[in-house]
């Protein structure tokens, strides 16, 4: 059998297999979204708390995924949980980060105007600096979505599901065409995720 | 209406006064120029009026209520507030931008726009073609009216401006100078502007606060500031040539000969020949029968076009003119720029006021001269 | 002065050999103490040594590869007559980054099968890219005006590019070095599922036989790693901008 033929007869269960994966994805990145922004909103009152918490960032951003997974497993179990769990703590972290810059970035002139001329802080954050630093904040959505989406497939090992299954059996089974056809999707899911979102983020810069 | 009381402030980490005991009043109506080089403390001055910072010792009175005891957003809203950088929200189309005051007092959005409209006119900006631009379609000038427009946008009763047209050429920055001072005359507004520019200071300002190292220096009228400088460092501010520093104070419709001769365009080949002989330019302005400024007729035309009929035929036009609300040294830096002796004077639609010739700066300089000397 | 010293100081030796006692110390900890037998086998000072081993050598053979081959072909394709076809390789590497390491490294296992080679090969390919593309982003971001200056001067070609295109370049293609050693340490601990070794073979083992320890073991390992790697060239980086 060749990965065409695979692709084409089980083209159902691997339908699930996107959806499941798709669904993983999203939903790790729907709530590091609103964490990680309303995270890295609050940073931006503190340089104390904005070190902390960005060299927290950078640090858990250079662990190993896999190593990553190890630690959770032994907390949370196998499964869809600590797979979700490792998914929303790597998706924070760009998130964080550039809502923090993105933010940081807006230049002074425009924010003092902002409260000279009497804006609440509440209406300086909501209509001028989160609006400012949406191109840099969906910069980070989409970091970390294709990071995720690669990442997901690391955690079906663990029992959370998705594409990466097909490339686990395959292996264990040795089916070459199982394999690529995971690695294949996966792939696609990657590209896509990242032109979709990459024509989001040209759209929203300001012009 | 402004008044600051023994205003000092340090900022911390700093030991030197940014502001150094501060007395000053600024009345209604008046525009007060804050001027002085960089690190004087003007910038610091006008800040405290907002509460963008706060004073370290002293008082700040806005119609004689202590602003320390006025919630900073409620004092805002009655300020209005343009900075150098102008700094309009990028993302917001110049409507939005101009609203914003507006919409924070939540006004209705039936009234907002209205009033968006009014001030784009208001500032030289057509409301159709522009409503909808962001402010990176605009050229400097441009988004200069803009800063003005916003800051305007509830008719608050105080302006505070720094160096409002400071990021414009100077041609630009002289048109802007001019229309301001011209809505300042209807609106009277009490406006706080700083700058580092006396020549600007001297052209804006009712009243010129010279400031040095945090303290007041001199606080006075800007003809007693030129004819009187309270001590060297403001001498020095105000510079040698004082007395063509004062053509900043003049302005064209007050210096105006209007009792020029003048050809209309139907005017016959016979009564040009005589105003020529006439005229110690050898040369007359055209008029079209509206008044408005056609061009010039000179002794030479009449010689190379012998088949003209009448003085419009004739007329050639000309740059060397400046609108009645220009100073005189914004006349003396055009007749010098295009090698005329002479400018032509028109108003805002372009109608013949008269001429400024360099005689007539000449003895505005003399007058002034003799009477610092008596 | 004292203040750069201590700074020095600090990213040099103290982090380093922070991080280096962190790894001995839960390695000594894990050895003596594995808390049965099953784990005792896994975790002996030779074979975590050789996990260990396993894993520093995926990496660094695939990076030196990956540092001879990016290097050359992004400075390449900034010369005139490849500029062209810049933009073209420019995309393609970065639709290549967004594909996930596991795809990669299971791609290549079905074309070349299991073993170490199938590893390194799938790394090197995979750390070409941000090295490539920071070579090349790297130059291409020079102002023109100082690389015309330079053959104004008269300069060669060849001195232009390394005496004033290359150093200028340089923290560019070092943060894209940093990047390529980070991705692969973690890459690596996939190559377990394709038969390479490495410090995944810990942590897969460790969960296929329900031992926390061993898992731990193998992720703590790479994970300081890890941070130890992308410190060390942080550091480098930062001296390269420095000067």
């Amino acid at each position: 059998m060749n990965v065409f033929e695979f692709m084409i007869t089980r083209r159902e269960s691997l339908w699930h297999l996107t959806v499941e994966h798709f669904y993983l994805v999203f939903l790790a990145v729907l709530i590091a979204v609103i964490i990680g922004i309303i995270v890295g909103i609050i940073i931006t009152y503190s340089y104390t708390a904005s070190v902390f918490a960005l060299t927290i960032c950078q640090v858990l951003m250079t662990v190993p995924s896999m190593a990553m997974l190890g630690f959770l497993l032994p907390f949370f179990g196998i499964g869809f949980r600590t797979g979700m769990i490792a998914l929303v703590l790597y998706s924070l972290l760009p998130i964080v980060r550039n809502t923090y810059t993105g933010i940081r970035e807006i230049p002074n002139s425009i924010l003092e105007s902002a409260y000279g001329m009497g804006m609440t802080p509440w209406h300086v954050l909501l209509r001028i600096q989160v609006p400012l630093a949406l191109p840099v904040i969906m910069a980070g959505i989409r970091t970390a979505t294709v990071m995720v989406i690669g990442i997901a497939a690391i955690a079906s090992y663990i029992g959370a599901g998705g594409l990466g299954e097909l490339i686990f059996h395959g292996i264990s089974r040795t089916q070459p065409y199982r394999i690529l056809a995971g690695a294949i999707l996966i792939s696609i899911m990657a590209v896509m995720a990242d032109l979709i979102l990459g024509w989001v983020e040209e759209r929203l810069m300001v012009r | 209406m402004i008044k600051l009381e023994n205003v000092t402030k340090i900022f911390p980490g700093s030991e030197i006064p940014a502001v150094d005991n501060l007395n000053m009043e600024i009345n209604e109506g008046e525009v007060c120029v804050l001027v002085g080089p960089s690190g004087c403390g003007k910038t610091t001055t006008m800040k405290m009026i907002n509460r963008i910072f706060e004073p370290t010792e002293g008082k700040i009175y806005v119609n004689g209520e202590d602003i320390s005891k006025i919630n900073p957003i409620k004092l805002r809203l009655g300020i209005g507030y343009v900075i150098q950088e102008i700094g309009l929200f990028p993302h917001l189309n110049i409507a939005e931008n101009v609203a914003t005051v507006p919409r924070e007092l939540k006004w209705p959005a039936n009234k907002i726009n209205q009033r968006v409209d009014e001030l784009l006119t208001v500032v030289g900006l057509d409301p159709k073609l522009h409503r909808n631009r962001k402010p990176s379609g605009l050229s400097g000038g441009q988004r200069q009216r803009v800063g003005v427009a916003r800051a305007m946008a509830a008719d608050p009763p105080i302006m505070l401006m720094d160096e409002p047209f400071g990021a414009v050429d100077p041609i630009t920055r002289a048109r802007l100078q001019n229309e301001f001072l011209r809505l300042q005359e209807q609106l009277k507004k009490t406006i706080v502007f700083v700058t580092h520019d006396i020549d600007e200071a001297i052209k804006m300002g009712d009243r010129i606060a010279a400031m040095r190292e945090g303290k007041l220096v001199q606080y006075s009228d800007p003809n007693e500031l030129l004819s009187s400088p309270a001590d060297e460092f403001v001498a020095n501010l105000v510079g040698r040539n004082r007395s063509i520093k004062r053509l900043h104070l003049i302005r064209a419709y007050e210096a105006v000969r209007s009792n020029v001769p003048f050809l209309e365009k139907g005017d016959s080949m016979e009564s040009v020949r005589e105003k020529i002989e006439d005229s110690e330019l050898r040369a007359v302005l055209v008029v079209d029968d509206r008044q408005k400024l056609i061009g010039l007729v000179s002794a030479d035309d009449i010689k190379k076009d012998r088949g003209a009929k009448v003085a419009g035929d004739l007329a050639q036009e000309i740059e060397n003119y400046v609108t009645d609300d220009a100073t005189l040294n914004d006349a003396l830096s055009v007749m010098l720029n295009l090698g005329e002796g002479y400018v032509a004077v028109v108003d805002d639609g372009h109608k013949l006021k008269g001429t400024i010739t360099l005689g007539d700066l000449l003895e505005v300089v003399k007058d002034d001269d003799a009477r610092a000397a008596s | 002065m004292m203040q750069e010293l201590r700074r020095k100081w600090k990213g040099w030796i103290l982090v380093p050999a922070i991080l280096l006692g962190l790894a001995i110390g839960l390695t000594v900890y894990v050895v003596n103490n594995p808390g049965g037998t099953m784990a005792a086998r896994m975790l002996t000072y030779p074979s975590i040594f050789r996990y260990l081993r396993e894993h520093v050598l995926m990496v660094l053979v695939s990076c030196l590869l990956a540092i001879g081959a990016g290097v050359p072909i992004g400075i390449m394709l900034t010369r005139p007559r490849f500029r062209s076809i810049g933009r073209v390789v420019e995309n393609i590497v970065n639709v290549g980054q967004t594909i996930p390491s596991l795809a990669i490294l299971a791609l290549f296992f079905t074309f070349l099968g299991r073993g170490f080679n199938t590893a390194v090969f799938a790394l090197w390919l995979y750390s070409i890219l941000p090295i490539l593309r920071n070579t090349y982003a790297g130059i291409m971001s020079i102002q023109p005006g100082i690389i015309e200056a330079a053959h104004g001067m008269g300069m060669t070609p060849l001195h232009v590019l390394g005496r004033i295109e290359l150093p200028l370049a340089y923290p560019v293609i070092m943060a894209g070095v940093r990047t390529a050693v980070v991705i692969n340490v973690g890459t690596a601990t996939l190559a377990t599922f394709i038969g390479a070794g490495g410090l995944g073979d810990l942590i897969v083992t460790g969960i296929s036989v329900g031992r926390p320890i061993i898992i731990f073991t193998g992720a703590a390992l790479s994970a300081i790693l890890a941070i130890l790697l992308d410190h060390i060239l942080g550091q480098i980086e930062e001296r390269l901008v420095g000067s």
